[in-house]
């Protein structure tokens, strides 16, 4: 069996997955106006991480490991995530039985800016030196896994990560994830016309696009559980290819559907079993539309369906990680998190969006996840 | 349970393209990867317009699993019982400068859409999986140099647990000055067993 063991949030709601949890529970919103030419010539809203509380919680990680390298945004605020994660177990992460698997779409992709093109090795460019990078840090034996497969790469990451340690090759794995605001990703989305000019509203009726978010997230699997905690395990997940659009979801949420079948199938258990699931929920008219459609064909349409995107925005490469954090932490308190920004449905499905927060036992959860180059993922994570 | 096998596979580098090793095409010209894949498009023919709105690695992606997939059999496989591992070590680095060049300046501003929704290396299993119909996993891994134990791994463990039943795997890599596609099949119906040794081999074929 595979174990989740320990994970962490480090967002603009705080440095763990508790303090996160905590400030969504008290409606505490991390998405303000950015008004910094740096990244926008006119102000948009956004969740960003502040740079000043970033390097005092980085520096005293390094100073324990004796390290006075220099570091990127991106890479200090994975380092401070996956070292919060693990500093909640006792994994040997210099042991060669553990590995890292990083979930990014664009890495430190502030560096192709001309203005920063010659502050660090052009090498930091590239996704495989981000790994090599946070690899060295911790001195883990392994070279870092990467995967880069748009918005679903953090599903992605976790359904591989519990697949690698169920055949057998490494006892814990460290699944860390995240993406950066940069000029390059927020001009892109801006090209796009998918940008809201407010907090994102998922599932509402006057939803009108996604809000992008900054942070990193990490979960740590492993064939070993802690005694001590209450145990929640993998039991399934698969990804799945619309093979209809790059940009937009299929109108029949195919890949989507598949890939819940066979997460269910592999679970081996029925959708009735479903306590509550966790959406991809990013607030573009199609996709919210499209993962109502994928709900109801499996009969989901009552199960509490949330998203955390309107606390936090679309972190991309850290989206599936961050919010099945938020899950787990929903699973151990019993309690699930409304869907902030939503007043009224507005798909058309009748699936049933959490708009209050409330107790609840929950015992077996869905997180799904979809993104450009038509890529779904589904994941089912269970108490023991 | 069947035994995985490498069905076909095909090298696209200094503009040729080999299949199961042998010589297929050869463009004759010292361009690029633009007109390179360009004079491909018009020796295969697919009659496929898509293929003009592609950026440079995708188009390399594309043509590699047009020759490779020419003989693959769809029609004995479901849709989702499909699927495209892929690799490289640039991811689409190319493509990010070109977008990068719109956004440097503001007095000079002109990020496009087209652009953007290629820099992101899975759009390339997106265009193959549209042109294929392949609805399986899909995943794209960043490695320094071509990793044959990893990919390898992911597929055996991905048909163990019954996810899929057949496999597009390889490396599509475009860097600054050079390119180069690695592609291959793996099925039940094959006659070279699947394994790291083997795909190692595979892919040194072609130097």
């Amino acid at each position: 069996m595979v174990y989740f063991r320990s994970d962490n949030i480090l967002s603009s709601l705080g440095t763990t997955t508790e303090e996160n949890f905590t400030s969504m529970v008290s409606d505490k919103i991390g998405i303000i106006s950015i008004d910094d030419p740096r990244y926008y010539p006119e102000a948009f809203p956004a969740s960003i991480i502040d740079q000043t509380t970033l390097n005092k919680e980085f520096n005293i990680i390094a100073n324990k490991y004796s390290n006075n390298d220099s570091y990127t945004k991106l890479e200090k605020m994975l380092i401070v995530s996956i070292y919060n994660a693990l500093s909640k177990t006792d994994i040997d992460i210099k042991s060669s039985r553990s590995a890292i698997i990083l979930s990014t779409t664009k890495g430190n992709v502030d560096l192709l800016s001309s203005d920063k093109k010659n502050s660090y090795d052009s090498k930091r460019v590239f996704l495989w030196k981000l790994g090599e990078v946070i690899q060295e840090f911790f001195k883990n034996p392994n070279k870092v896994i990467v995967i880069s497969n748009a918005c679903v790469s953090g599903v992605l990451a976790i359904n591989t990560a519990a697949m690698y340690i169920d055949f057998g090759q490494f006892d814990n794995i460290v699944v860390t994830g995240g993406d950066l605001i940069s000029r390059f990703v927020v001009s892109g989305f801006m090209s796009f016309l998918s940008l809201s000019p407010s907090a994102c509203k998922p599932f509402d009726k006057d939803r009108d696009g996604l809000t992008l978010g900054e942070a990193a997230g990490t979960i740590v699997l492993s064939n070993n559980p802690d005694p001590k905690q209450q145990s929640i395990i993998f039991k399934g997940g698969a990804t799945a290819n619309d093979a209809n659009h790059i940009s937009g979801p299929s109108r029949t949420a195919e890949g989507s559907y598949i890939a819940i079948k066979k997460a269910l199938r592999q679970a081996n258990i029925n959708p009735e079993q479903i306590d509550h699931i966790s959406s991809h929920g990013t607030a573009t008219p199609y996709n919210d539309e499209m993962e109502s459609i994928a709900i109801e064909r499996h009969g989901l349409e009552n199960v509490p369906v949330n998203s955390i995107k309107g606390y936090l925005g679309h972190t991309l490469g850290a989206a599936g990680i961050i919010e099945t954090a938020i899950l787990l932490e929903e699973m151990r308190q019993n309690t699930v998190v409304k869907t902030a920004g939503f007043k009224e449905s507005g798909v058309s499905r009748p699936i049933n969006i959490i708009d209050y927060n409330y107790d609840k036992e929950i015992s077996t959860c869905l997180k799904m996840a979809s993104g450009f180059g038509g890529s779904n993922a589904a994941m089912i994570i269970s108490k023991v | 349970m069947n035994k995985l096998t490498i069905k076909r596979y095909c090298h696209i580098k200094n503009n040729r393209i080999y299949v199961d090793g042998e010589l297929m095409y050869a463009y004759k010209k010292a361009e690029g990867l633009r007109a390179f894949a360009k004079s491909v498009y018009r020796y295969l023919k697919p009659s496929y317009n898509r293929f003009f709105k592609m950026d440079e690695i995708s188009k390399l992606g594309f043509l590699a699993a047009e020759v490779l997939l020419s003989d693959f059999g769809k029609s004995t496989y479901y849709d989702e019982d499909v699927s495209i591992i892929l690799s490289n070590s640039h991811s689409t680095l190319i493509t990010d400068q070109e977008h990068q060049l719109t956004v440097d300046d503001y007095d000079n501003f002109f990020p496009s859409p087209s652009v953007f929704v290629y820099t992101l290396p899975n759009i390339m299993i997106g265009e193959i999986s549209i042109r294929h119909k392949f609805k399986g996993e899909n995943t794209f891994f960043i490695v320094e140099n071509f990793n044959a134990e990893l990919i390898t791994n992911h597929i055996n463990s991905l048909f163990l647990t019954q996810k899929s039943k057949a496999f597009v795997g390889g490396w599509i890599n475009q860097s600054e000055s050079d390119y180069e596609a690695f592609m291959y099949v793996v099925s039940a119906d094959g006659s070279i067993p699947h394994n790291t040794i083997e795909i190692s081999r595979l892919y040194k074929l072609i130097s």
